[in-house]
């Protein structure tokens, strides 16, 4: 019975053994180390892909053109599976691989979870995407997109200003802090801009096959304008819901929209009409976009979408932020942090997603939304 | 040399033990990577919940798949208390209080879902139990709470419906949830706390009450006809085990500081885990939780390097691990193989 106890402690110690040996490698000098998360598997893979290979084809050109400031980079991408705390996990993972800079997460509250760690290690974190007003709380987080307030805002203000329609319906996930986020905002502001909202309904991420009520509520309210803040494949669904119930108005969604046109086994002629805020449209004809979608095609077969420009540009604001700090890779991660802070309100960069963004200590990037327009089964620049 | 005899129970205590010290050897000597740092309280919290679940699932003989809604309960009670109090207790104290107000709510709602649930069995039980946990969820999605000078507030619509004055704050903001839960948990607390779970359930099989339960889940009608009170034992055996899943919730609750009721938390899928937990370790098997739980959660971790293929190589490895362990040609090949091996030691 001893010998069995022994044989029984002997198989922990060497367990534990083995998954000592797992990490802890040391940080070599030589290489700047950009980590980037989001969920790669799951419901959400396509946004942590599209951040994963928009990092990676950024990466890949400024080594190819000589690294930030003379030193390549390295790139190392890890799962989150759209959880917090595998976000966390991951985190850590990537800390023990010794990245000192990190872009991500790519989902709002990965990337809160994160940051709070990423602020007692004093590490620079940049989200491509997380547009959750508490995303950029700490003064080490940067973020590339909009925000979410800032996104209802501006729907609300563009669609005043421009006079598409008075009458609103609302739809939104209320269980997502990203859908409920610019609801909020745009609702405040829709009262400012003189609209009249006739109908605001919920639904949640255990109920999101049937949205008849929904519907049926806005035509009820005779809504001119369906607003939609929610991601593109419940959008999909209340598309061709709506078209079968014989309602056609028109529809409004946010950047979580971008990506409608990919959805397997949707007419995508239902989405004629249909606008978007989006800082990023892949048939744009400047240069930078045309030859980023071709890359991103030809490696990946798919359009990239907003998340793969937004990650593209984020690792182009980590050069440009680095190469005025003058930032070498031997440096701590904490001196590295506080270099990039100061050095990321000094600069301008022309990315994908907007010409000149600039940021401001508080985090949040200053640039010109676009509203997109589906027409002829791509999407189209409004006016 | 006197032989001595170790009973089961004690065999357990001393396995946690013993990992405890070996990763505390680990730890101070800065061979674990901050990544295996961040898993341990994770681990440890599933590895209380599935005892905690056993004990409903295993001694009890009632199928629960709610009890990451009990685990919902504890977390969000205990990081709401944590928040209101952060300013005023200090951490020891503050924690301490917190295990209280997450373990009494989840044990509450544990009762007052027993009482109607429990006279219900088998599959519908366990359906009602999954709709229960799916409420607790979604309620609490819905919630807005805030506090200022006048007291706590709460909405079912937004955060600003609260009317909170200038200096408050909203500590449950719907489905954003908590933010800036103080980080309490460490894993010596989490170990400690599994000690405890261990002691409560362990004993309470062994005792007086823990036969009258069994013997429920044995034969409910020969148990009635000795005079047993059914309805008393099921709530009570139920109540404790949600109470073990609120704990597990409270160091959930505060080993990360932004708490979201998600399907990734606190979702079905998530009871469903817990219940892969308990029966890979074998239904009634106290241990076999303990030791199911630590390997599962660390297997897809450690498949990092794998990529693309972890979450499938990790499903392909479930499938192996439970014919491995319960499938009777694999159990017969196993004894054959180190049957030989197993009565050489004890001889």
């Amino acid at each position: 019975m001893k010998k069995k106890l022994v044989s029984a402690v002997m198989t922990v110690v060497m367990t534990a053994a083995v998954l000592a040996g797992c990490g802890s490698k040391s940080a070599s000098s030589d290489t700047f180390k950009i980590g980037v998360i989001g969920p790669f598997t799951g419901g959400a893979a396509a946004y942590g892909n599209a951040v994963q290979w928009g990092a990676k084809i950024a990466v890949d050109e400024i080594n190819a053109n000589g690294g930030i400031g003379g030193v390549q980079i390295a790139f190392q991408a890890e799962d989150d599976e759209l959880d917090n705390q595998k976000s966390v996990n991951a985190y850590n993972s990537l800390k023990d691989w010794g990245m000192q800079f990190l872009v991500g997460s790519t989902t709002s509250a990965c990337s809160i979870a994160v940051s709070e760690e990423s602020h007692n290690d004093n590490m620079f974190q940049i989200t491509p995407s997380g547009s959750a007003a508490d995303c950029v709380n700490y003064d080490n987080v940067f973020r590339v997109c909009f925000s979410d307030p800032a996104q209802g805002a501006a729907s609300a203000e563009y669609i005043g200003s421009h006079g598409v329609a008075s009458k609103i319906g609302i739809i939104y996930d209320s269980s997502d802090v990203y859908s409920s986020g610019i609801t909020d905002t745009f609702v405040a502001e829709a009262a400012n801009q003189g609209l009249e909202i006739v109908s605001q309904e919920a639904f949640t991420a255990d109920s999101k096959t049937d949205f008849s009520v929904q519907i049926q509520k806005a035509m009820d309210g005779g809504a001119e304008l369906v607003f939609l803040p929610i991601y593109y494949s419940e959008a999909a669904l209340i598309l061709q819901q709506a078209n079968t119930m014989g309602f056609s108005p028109i529809f409004f969604g946010c950047d979580g929209m971008d990506g409608i046109l990919g959805v397997e086994n949707f007419d995508t002629s239902l989405a004629e009409g249909l606008m978007l805020l989006t800082p990023f449209s892949a048939d744009a004809k400047d240069d930078l976009t045309q030859n980023f979608v071709k890359k991103f095609q030809e490696e990946h077969d798919i359009v990239p979408n907003q998340f793969a420009a937004d990650a593209y540009d984020a690792v182009y604001a980590i050069k440009a932020a680095a190469e005025k700090a003058d930032i070498k890779p031997d440096m701590s991660v904490s001196d590295i942090s506080e270099a990039m802070k100061g050095a990321m309100v000094e600069i301008s960069v022309d990315g994908l997603t907007s010409s000149g963004m600039k940021w401001d200590a508080s985090g949040e990037p200053t640039k010109e939304p676009k509203a997109v327009v589906i027409s002829g089964g791509v999407y189209t620049l409004a006016d | 040399m006197k032989k001595i005899k170790l009973s089961k129970e004690h065999k357990t205590y001393i396995m946690v033990i013993a990992i405890y010290i070996i990763v505390e050897i680990l730890m101070a000597a800065g061979v674990l990577s901050s990544h295996i740092k961040g898993l341990l309280v994770p681990m440890v919290y599933y590895a209380i919940a599935a005892v905690g679940l056993n004990l409903c699932v295993g001694i009890l003989g009632e199928l629960s798949i709610g009890h990451a809604g009990f685990m919902c309960i504890g977390a969000f009670s205990s990081a709401i208390f944590s928040n209101l109090v952060k300013d005023i207790l200090p951490g020891g104290i503050r924690f301490l209080l917190a295990f209280v107000v997450g373990i009494a709510f989840a044990a509450l709602f544990g009762f007052l879902i027993g009482i109607p649930v429990l006279r219900l069995n088998g599959d519908y039980l366990a359906i009602v139990t999954l709709a229960f946990g799916e409420i607790i969820k979604n309620v609490i999605n819905a919630v807005y709470l805030g506090f200022d000078g006048r007291g706590l507030h709460a909405s079912f619509t937004s955060a600003s419906a609260m009317g909170l004055d200038a200096g408050g704050t909203t500590i449950l903001n719907g489905p954003m949830g908590i933010n800036g839960t103080p980080r309490d948990a460490n894993f010596t607390i989490a170990m400690l706390v599994l000690l405890i779970t261990l002691f409560i359930v362990q004993n309470l099989i062994k005792s007086r009450d823990g036969r009258a339960i069994m013997s429920i889940r044995d034969n409910r009608i020969a148990a009635e006809s000795i005079g047993i009170d059914i309805t008393r034992f099921k709530i009570l055996a139920f109540t404790i085990s949600a109470a073990i899943a609120g704990a597990a919730g409270v160091l959930f609750g505060h080993n990360i500081s932004s708490l979201q009721a998600t399907s990734g938390n606190f979702g079905y899928n998530i009871s469903i885990l817990i219940l892969v937990y308990v029966v890979l370790g074998g239904i009634g098997n106290i241990r076999g939780s303990v030791i199911a739980a630590g390997i599962l959660y660390m297997l897809p971790e450690m498949l990092r390097g794998l990529n693309a293929y972890r979450m499938l190589i990790y499903s392909i490895v479930l499938i192996a691990m439970m014919l491995f362990n319960w499938a009777p040609g694999a159990r017969k090949w196993r004894s054959r193989v180190f049957g030989r091996f197993v009565r050489k030691e004890a001889a």
